[in-house]
């Protein structure tokens, strides 16, 4: 690491917080020049300034920026209403990539949800708990980059030649112990979609898994010991007691979830770049802002993220509120 | 290493004290759950371990037979596919860059974000209660909403493709979610706490540094690793404001676009993501149990 680079790092990383610590020592000596009464009137918006300053530069003022260009025309020279959202959600390309985001929501969401659970419960049972939750967890700390080759790896096919070997773990499965025609996952437009929403479940599975499990150990041992004696079977208890029991935690899991898979990009951006009829709209959000350079449709795009998000928005300020007032 | 901070919920006394529940043993009748629980861990591992496998083979036989095949003889191992990405394919300066992007975007946002949380939590002011709504908010808020604006800005400060700007980018990007999660834990020390730190005449001040931060360090760890995992691992804000740049350019943009020019050479791919792994996967083991309460605590980020 080269001299220059160091110095600038150290000075990011030590100096920014030593000057707002120096700003918050020098106002707050400023503040208690003050007559005592204005003083606790004054300090908040000091102590919270910088902070809603960037959210204001990086997120509020974007926000609206963003939803002014989408209604404008592509040179941003004249007001054009809602024209670019018509012409985005004619666009062929742009409602296969609405179809897609619905089946990541859907069946992304729900597998992450299914896997967490079922694993959550199945390793509550076994003596080796904290290991097969650990390897499972840990895709979570890999990047979506590294899990797009990782899955590419697992998808790759080779054509069903005498002398040539599957080299992709899922088609070797598939070839030598079902006896079935190799699949080329990634661009077969039956499953191509189920490839990459899987490759993501593989990731976020540990994610729903740990909180549900932590959930899982706030349940009363005494609730189905108690419906396992009136003769329960452990069937019966999972659906009728467990998952009732869970249902809230598995919902907060779920938001997060339903947000990843509206924004999801960086999987489909690695594997397929959205070839096959793979694209998403945050991908084709990024390639109408730099590959067409397009910025209203791009912020049409952008603003439809938008508008898909606030129903989850909506429950998490109201979930919020609700726990406020149970503080 | 130790793998029990994981099954410790939020709530971490609990558990341990499974009551009522007879301590459960290898039966003939739990054969399918053993089997079930093992299966299904074989697959969340084998795409892992395929990939470390296929990075220490030779590129001849990975584009010929199965990463498995390594484990029957003649066992063919290499370190090549590491010295030629490090080398020759701009890794170690991405490894570098990413260390340049995510440490200061992991340190400014939690800096920034303490001083508002605790204002949040203990301090009075009109709109207080307003303002913290719009944070929640903004969790759930897609930042594809912001690209082209921030671009935009970006350009006429001519912040695009520095470090600085990315740094000040993930910041705001990170600063809901960690004023969120530090609210909630400065929120939950107790009022008597500060109330006689008051009487002994403590100031904000001081009963920032001397009391919340000390007591803190838990939370403020979970989110240094969110934070460090997030841009370490962010591939989109890299991409729209450092640009294609491979001067700048951090771990995650240089593996995309080694998927693009080395196509079929798994041997160097699998490598590569390799060596974009290692750092992470070693901070996500060593502070697994800061990463799991964090989680537990804020499960709501988008």
């Amino acid at each position: 690491m080269d001299a220059e680079r160091l110095t600038y790092l150290v000075a990011a990383v030590v100096g920014v917080p030593v000057v707002l610590v120096l700003y918050i020592l020098f106002t707050d000596w400023l503040i208690r020049r003050l007559p005592p009464g204005q003083q606790p009137k004054i300090r908040p918006w000091v102590w919270v300034g910088p902070a809603l300053l960037l959210v204001g530069g990086f997120l509020i003022y974007p926000g609206i920026a963003t939803a002014w260009i989408s209604l404008l025309t592509s040179d941003g020279k004249s007001f054009v209403g809602l024209a670019n959202f018509g012409q985005v959600l004619s666009d062929h390309s742009v409602l296969i990539a609405i179809r897609n985001n619905l089946l990541w929501l859907v069946f992304y969401t729900g597998l992450v949800l299914t896997f967490g659970l079922v694993l959550a419960v199945l390793a509550d049972r076994v003596p080796y708990e904290g290991p097969v939750k650990s390897l499972i967890f840990m895709p979570m700390a890999v990047s979506f980059v590294a899990a797009g080759l990782i899955w590419s790896f697992m998808y790759q096919f080779q054509p069903a030649l005498p002398g040539v070997h599957q080299t992709g773990t899922l088609n070797a499965v598939w070839v030598n112990l079902l006896h079935q025609q190799p699949i080329a996952w990634t661009i077969d437009q039956r499953v191509n979609n189920f490839a990459l929403i899987f490759a993501a479940v593989w990731v976020w599975t540990g994610f729903a898994m740990v909180i549900t499990s932590a959930a899982l150990k706030g349940i009363p041992p005494e609730l189905t010991e108690a419906a396992r004696v009136d003769g329960a079977t452990e069937l019966q208890v999972f659906f009728r007691i467990t998952v009732p029991l869970l249902a809230p935690t598995l919902t907060v899991i779920g938001t997060t979830l339903v947000i990843f898979a509206l924004k999801a990009f960086d999987i489909i951006y690695v594997m397929t770049n959205g070839l096959y009829n793979t694209d998403v709209m945050a991908r084709r959000m990024y390639a109408e802002m730099f590959t067409s350079q397009n910025y209203a449709r791009s912020a049409a795009i952008a603003m439809l993220l938008l508008l898909a998000v606030i129903p989850v928005l909506a429950f998490n300020l109201r979930r919020f509120q609700f726990q406020e007032s149970i503080r | 290493m130790s793998v029990a901070p994981v099954v410790a919920p939020p709530v971490a006394e609990a558990p341990v004290v499974t009551t009522g529940k007879e301590p459960r043993h290898f039966t003939l009748g739990s054969l399918p759950l053993h089997v079930a629980l093992i299966l299904l861990t074989l697959i969340w591992i084998v795409p892992t371990l395929g990939l470390l496998v296929s990075s220490f083979r030779p590129g001849f036989l990975v584009s010929r037979t199965g990463w498995w095949t390594a484990f029957a003889p003649p066992f063919q191992f290499t370190l090549q596919n590491y010295s030629d990405v490090l080398q020759s394919n701009n890794l170690f300066a991405s490894f570098l860059n990413s260390l340049t992007i995510a440490i200061p975007a992991s340190v400014i946002p939690i800096a920034i974000a303490a001083f508002a949380a605790y204002a949040f939590s203990w301090m009075r002011f009109p709109f207080r209660n307003a303002l913290f709504l719009v944070m929640v908010g903004l969790l759930a808020v897609p930042l594809q909403v912001t690209l082209i604006p921030v671009l935009s800005m970006f350009t006429a400060l001519h912040l695009n493709g520095t470090f600085i700007g990315i740094w000040l980018a993930h910041t705001g990007y990170g600063l809901p979610f960690a004023i969120y999660l530090l609210r909630n834990f400065f929120g939950a020390l107790p009022n008597d706490l500060f109330e006689s730190a008051s009487i002994d005449g403590a100031g904000p001040v001081t009963m920032f540094f001397r009391l919340v931060l000390p007591l803190s360090v838990p939370a403020l760890a979970s989110l240094g690793i969110f934070q460090f995992l997030w841009t370490w691992n962010d591939l989109l804000v890299a991409l729209v404001y450092l640009g294609g740049d491979p001067a700048v350019a951090p771990m995650t943009v240089t593996v995309a676009n080694l998927v693009g020019s080395l196509g079929q050479s798994y041997e160097l791919l699998t490598a590569a993501a390799f060596v974009s792994m290692a750092l992470p996967l070693v901070v996500f083991l060593a502070m697994q149990r800061y990463f799991v309460r964090g989680m537990t605590a804020g499960a709501v980020k988008g």
